[in-house]
Formats: structure tokens, C-alpha cells, sequence
């Protein structure tokens, strides 16, 4: 590998613009590794180390009283995952990651794309008004936006209930109901993280030459039909970059959850990585670092998947 | 996925810079982009609707904070507090230690940003303007963990930092995040932008590669730079999962943990006093949101013009 990468550096050494004496090739070579040092040995022993180490842990039974002495442990094979398949729990946590995930994405990335495409219909007044308005709730801490809408949801007192109230519904008790837990915790996450996709498919939108539409209204195409045969395929890439980006964090929630039902009521609202988070609280390390890995293959997968659904077909 | 926070599953992942690199190019084209021949006013309805429901929240937040607690339980809630007080926020600094909770984040977060912007750059310019081998293998390296969750290294990390001896350290909470490899491809796609011609020039005058890095090549990355710290800042000052497991003892909590331990469990407080908790945890960041954002934006136009 290192041969490899080598004689690439050879090679462009080669080319005229890059001639310079042997010694200061020598000198760069140097520089280079000594810029990349500082970085590399942190990102090493925290970031790239513990990567490896999860995998191998995950064959093993470390609990958490093998902290101090972690080389000390027994390996087991595949006994962790195996035990996630016959885990009730772990199936209903990750019944409810995929529950998250399957309403929550599109809902998320639909709403936004109304609220872009209404940002980038030609509007003039307030756009600055209304990106910052909509980008709020990101850069809001996850942990009090959480409390907020607990209080918001709060059965009796609460506002939400309140106001279905005037219009003679009474609301149930959001957060309690096994039924709708889940449901307002995906109306939450839809509600703080669609600001981020509306500045993705804005970007997106503005990258659409405004002489096809015109070309296209001469022709006699609708709102509807521009949307559907112009922006739409050409927004194809933005679409999928926002719905990767949005999947691989809805797969992870954990602090949503966490603040607002702590996984209840009765493991409805428990998360896979909610779930990871409880047996590392358990001292199960090495089972949390399996399902943690299991996660992590899903995420792989499924962005894969995603990547040659909706990626370039041509 | 994400930068500086890896075991976030946080969906602020500062990815969030790379979709607004495009925003600003054609920027404001609202004006000249083609929906309707003119203006709509149920754009503007449909819009401020969105907002309202958006922002809401946030002001029914601040209402709350200022509601003593015999008001919070009364149904139908007023619209403003009857009796407004500032009795939770004098609880949160006086009874409880949100003093030190505010300080405590702060320096994770300013440690964090600083030491990311340093280490960031350093290898952005590596990668960027050097050639030396082994270069590809370690930028493949660095950009395949950006789609690893902050799960997975988390227990590994957790037996790490406790053999370390930094659980329940402010250390504990920084060291982990200093290095993240988001803020490296973002300043070598900025650096790879300036011209070669510039360092060859200053090598020939003479100059030492760390002051073409110093003299040279950081000041013209200010906007890059700019984009990076921000939005570690952010990511940081919310960051939860791992302080809430090393973080331990209460000297140690950041706000985020003080407020979620204060809203569940055996500690649990009355929601006035959560709603000055998180308001509190707000201000902070909305105002670097907020005063930033020329800048902010400044430095995506210029990643943008390539």
C-alpha cells in the first residue's frame, strides 16, 4: 500500500510544474507528515482505536467490571448476536427505530421541500426572516427541545391540548398512550430538523435554470408539471444526499426518547441506540458493543441501498 | 457522522456546511427565480404559518420561565404569565449551580472548537498542498468514519478514557472530540481552492513550510475557518450522550446533562424552572447563530466560488 502510494507521489513529481530539487521534495515530505501528526495521533486513540476495538469487543463477554482490565476477557464468538436475535426487547427497539424512520423521513423531507420550494417561488420580503426562523430549532439543544415539547404535550395543562380544546377535540395524553408516543415524537424530530433539509433543498432548488421553467410555462406546463418533470429530477441528488444525511441520524435517536418518555410507555418509544445506552448502563459492554455494530451495518446498509435506488441511473 | 461530537446520534451534524457551500452562490435568486409571475400572497400565509409553529415553541418557552409554579398546572393556561417572576431563574443560579454547569460547557465547547480548527487545519493543508505518501490512505481513512454513529466507539472510548483516568473530568469530555474528521474535509476542500502558485512562491523567498501554513495559508482560509468553528461550537455546546455518562458528578455536568437529569428522575424539578434551564441553554447559542451568520455566510460564498 504504501509502495503504492508512493510512486503516485513519484509520478507527480515528475510532471514539470512539481520539479523541484530532491531536497526540497525531501523537505515536503517531512512537513507533510508532521502537519498530519497532531491530528492523526488523536484520531487514532479516540476516533479510529475504539472503532476496532468495538468489533472485538463484541465477541467477547467484557463486562464492566473488566474495565480496569479489559485484555483479560474470554472470547465468545458470535454468543453476543446471537443473543440480540432472541432479545424481545431488542426486536421491539429496533420495530421502533424502523417505525421513527419509515414516518419520520419522508415526513421530514416533505415538509421541508414545501417550505423550500415556497421559499424559492419568488418571494422577496422576509426570506433572510424566515431561514433563520425555520433554522432555529437546529441549532436548538436536542435536550431542551425535548423538555420544551414535554411541556407543550402535558395532557391537561398543556398548550397542544388546549388549543384542540377550541376546536372540541380532546387530545390524549400524548406521551402516556402507547398509541401516540411515538407518533408525537416523530412530529417533534420532523419539527426541529426540517430547517436543515429547507437550507439542503434551497441550495438544491436555486441550482434549477429558471429558462426551463419559462421555456416550459410557454409550452403550456402547470405549477404542478414544472415541479414534476423539471425540479424534481433535477433536485434528484439533493434529495438524496438530505435523505441519507436525515436517516443516518433518525436510525440513532436516543435523546428524544430519553428526556420525553424514557423509551415508555411499556418499550414503545425505546430506540435501538436507546436501547445500546441501557445495557452499557447494565455493564453489558460487550452486548451493547454488538448491537451497536448491528446499527452500524444497518446504517451501512441502508445508505447503500439508497445510493443505488436514487443515484444516477445513467 | 458527526465532527467533533461522534457519539451524538444528533441529527445537527455539521454536515450541515456542506449543502449551504451551494447556498449562496446564486444567492438571493429568489428574486429572479421563476414560480408565478407575481408575488403570492398565500406563499406568505403558508410561510408565516410554518413559522409560527415553528418559533411557538420557543416563545411559549420563554412565557413559561417567567411563570411561578402555581401557575403552570392551571388549565386552560393564560396566554402571558398572570404573575410573571424571575424566581426561576434565581433558582437555577442560586439553589442549583447553573453557574457552573454554563462555565463547564463553555470551556468543552470553546476546547473543542479551538482545538479542531488547529488540528482541522493542519491536516487540511497536509492533504491539501503536500505531497507525501500515504496521503490518499489516511484522507480514506479520515472520511470513512464520518458515516460511523457515535455508538459504536462508544463503550471502547468509555473503557479508554476511564483507564486514562478522565471519567468525570472536564478532559474526559474534550480530548475525545479535539480531532474530528468533518472540520479536516472541509478546510482541505477550501485549501485545495488557493493557488499552488502562492506557496511555491513563498518557499522560494525562502519561508519555512509551518510560516507559509501560519503567514500565508491561514489567513486567507478566515472564512473556512469561520464555518468550522461555528459549527463545532454548536454541535458542541449541545452535545449530550457522553457527558451525560462521563460527566458524573454534579461539578462536572454541562447544561444539557443538568437539565435532563433535572427533568427526569429522583431530581426531578417543576417545568417553570426547566423552561428558564432551557432558555438559558439557548441565549448563549442564538446569539452565536445570530451574529455569526454574515460571517457565516461570507465564508460559504467564498467556499462556493471555487
Amino acid at each position: 500500500m504504501t509502495t503504492l502510494t508512493a510512486s503516485t507521489s513519484e509520478s507527480s513529481t515528475l510532471r514539470p510544474s512539481r520539479r523541484r530539487p530532491d531536497r526540497g521534495r525531501r523537505r515536503e515530505v517531512v512537513a507533510g507528515y508532521l502537519f498530519a501528526l497532531p491530528f492523526l495521533a488523536l484520531f487514532a486513540v479516540f476516533t479510529v482505536g475504539p472503532v476496532v476495538a468495538s468489533f472485538l469487543m463484541s465477541f467477547t463477554d467484557l463486562t464492566a467490571r473488566d474495565v480496569r482490565n479489559p485484555l483479560s476477557v474470554e472470547p465468545v464468538g458470535l454468543d453476543n448476536y446471537a443473543k440480540l436475535l432472541s432479545d424481545d426487547t431488542f426486536g421491539q427497539a429496533a420495530f421502533n427505530t424502523a417505525y421513527f424512520v419509515v414516518i419520520g423521513v419522508p415526513l421530514t423531507m416533505g415538509l421541508a421541500l414545501a417550505v423550500a420550494v415556497g421559499l424559492n417561488s419568488g418571494i422577496t420580503r422576509l426570506t433572510t426572516f424566515f431561514r433563520v426562523g425555520y433554522y432555529l430549532p437546529v441549532v436548538t439543544s436536542i435536550v431542551a427541545v425535548a423538555v420544551v415539547w414535554r411541556f407543550l404535550l402535558q395532557p391537561d395543562s398543556g398548550i397542544v391540548n388546549t388549543l384542540l380544546g377550541y376546536v372540541g377535540v380532546e387530545g390524549p395524553s400524548w406521551l402516556r398512550s402507547e398509541t401516540w408516543a411515538m407518533p408525537s415524537l416523530i412530529a417533534m424530530s420532523a419539527w426541529r430538523n426540517m430547517g436543515y433539509l429547507v437550507v439542503i433543498f434551497l441550495a438544491g432548488l436555486q441550482t434549477v435554470p429558471k429558462e426551463m421553467h419559462e421555456a416550459a410555462s410557454i409550452d403550456g406546463a402547470g405549477a404542478w408539471n414544472r415541479f414534476r418533470y423539471i425540479t424534481a429530477p433535477m433536485l434528484r441528488p439533493t434529495l438524496l444526499f438530505g435523505g441519507v444525511v436525515t436517516m443516518i441520524g433518525y436510525l440513532q435517536f436516543f435523546e428524544e426518547p430519553f428526556v420525553m418518555t424514557r423509551g415508555g410507555p411499556l418499550d414503545k418509544t425505546l430506540s435501538t441506540a436507546y436501547y445500546t445506552y441501557n445495557q452499557f448502563g447494565f455493564g453489558n459492554y460487550s452486548y451493547a458493543s454488538a448491537m451497536a455494530y448491528v446499527l452500524f451495518v444497518v446504517i451501512a446498509i441502508v445508505t447503500f441501498v439508497q445510493f443505488r435506488l436514487l443515484g444516477d441511473r445513467d | 457522522m458527526t465532527t467533533s461530537t461522534r457519539p451524538e446520534p444528533a441529527a445537527v451534524s455539521p454536515i450541515a456546511a456542506v449543502p449551504p457551500l451551494n447556498t449562496s452562490r446564486p444567492r438571493r435568486s429568489g428574486r429572479s427565480s421563476v414560480g408565478e409571475p407575481h408575488p403570492i400572497p398565500w406563499v406568505y400565509v403558508v410561510l408565516t404559518g410554518g413559522l409560527v409553529l415553528l418559533v411557538g415553541p420557543f416563545l411559549w418557552m420563554l412565557l413559561g420561565s417567567f411563570r411561578p409554579d402555581r401557575e403552570l398546572d392551571v388549565v386552560p393556561p393564560s396566554f402571558l404569565p398572570q404573575d410573571p417572576t424571575l424566581d426561576n431563574y434565581r433558582t437555577l443560579f442560586t439553589e442549583l449551580d447553573f453557574v457552573t454547569y454554563f462555565v463547564n460547557t463553555a470551556v468543552v465547547a470553546v476546547a473543542i472548537t479551538l482545538g479542531n480548527i488547529v488540528f482541522c487545519s493542519m491536516l487540511g493543508y497536509a492533504l491539501a498542498k503536500l505531497t507525501f505518501p500515504g496521503k490518499r490512505v489516511i484522507f480514506g481513512l479520515v472520511l470513512g468514519t464520518l458515516m460511523v454513529p457515535g455508538i459504536v466507539i462508544f463503550v471502547p472510548l468509555f473503557v479508554l478514557v476511564s483507564n486514562l483516568g478522565l471519567v468525570n473530568t472536564l478532559p474526559g469530555l474534550i480530548f475525545p472530540f479535539l480531532a474530528g474528521p468533518f472540520g479536516v474535509f472541509l478546510m482541505r476542500q477550501f485549501m485545495q481552492s488557493l493557488p499552488d502558485e502562492l506557496i511555491h512562491a513563498a518557499r522560494v523567498d525562502g519561508a519555512g513550510e509551518w510560516r507559509i501554513f501560519r503567514s500565508i495559508i491561514l489567513p486567507l482560509c478566515k472564512p473556512a475557518l469561520a464555518t468550522l468553528g461555528i459549527l463545532t461550537f454548536l454541535t458542541s455546546w449541545n452535545m449530550f450522550l457522553w457527558p451525560l455518562v462521563v460527566a458524573q458528578s454534579e461539578e462536572r455536568y454541562t447544561l444539557p446533562v443538568a437539565l435532563a437529569i433535572y427533568a427526569i428522575g429522583e431530581n426531578k424539578r417543576d417545568d417553570g424552572l426547566l423552561m428558564a434551564g432551557s432558555v438559558v441553554i439557548i441565549l448563549p447559542v442564538l446569539a452565536v447563530f445570530l451574529v455569526l451568520q454574515r460571517h457565516f455566510v461570507q465564508g460559504i460564498a467564498m467556499t462556493g466560488i471555487k
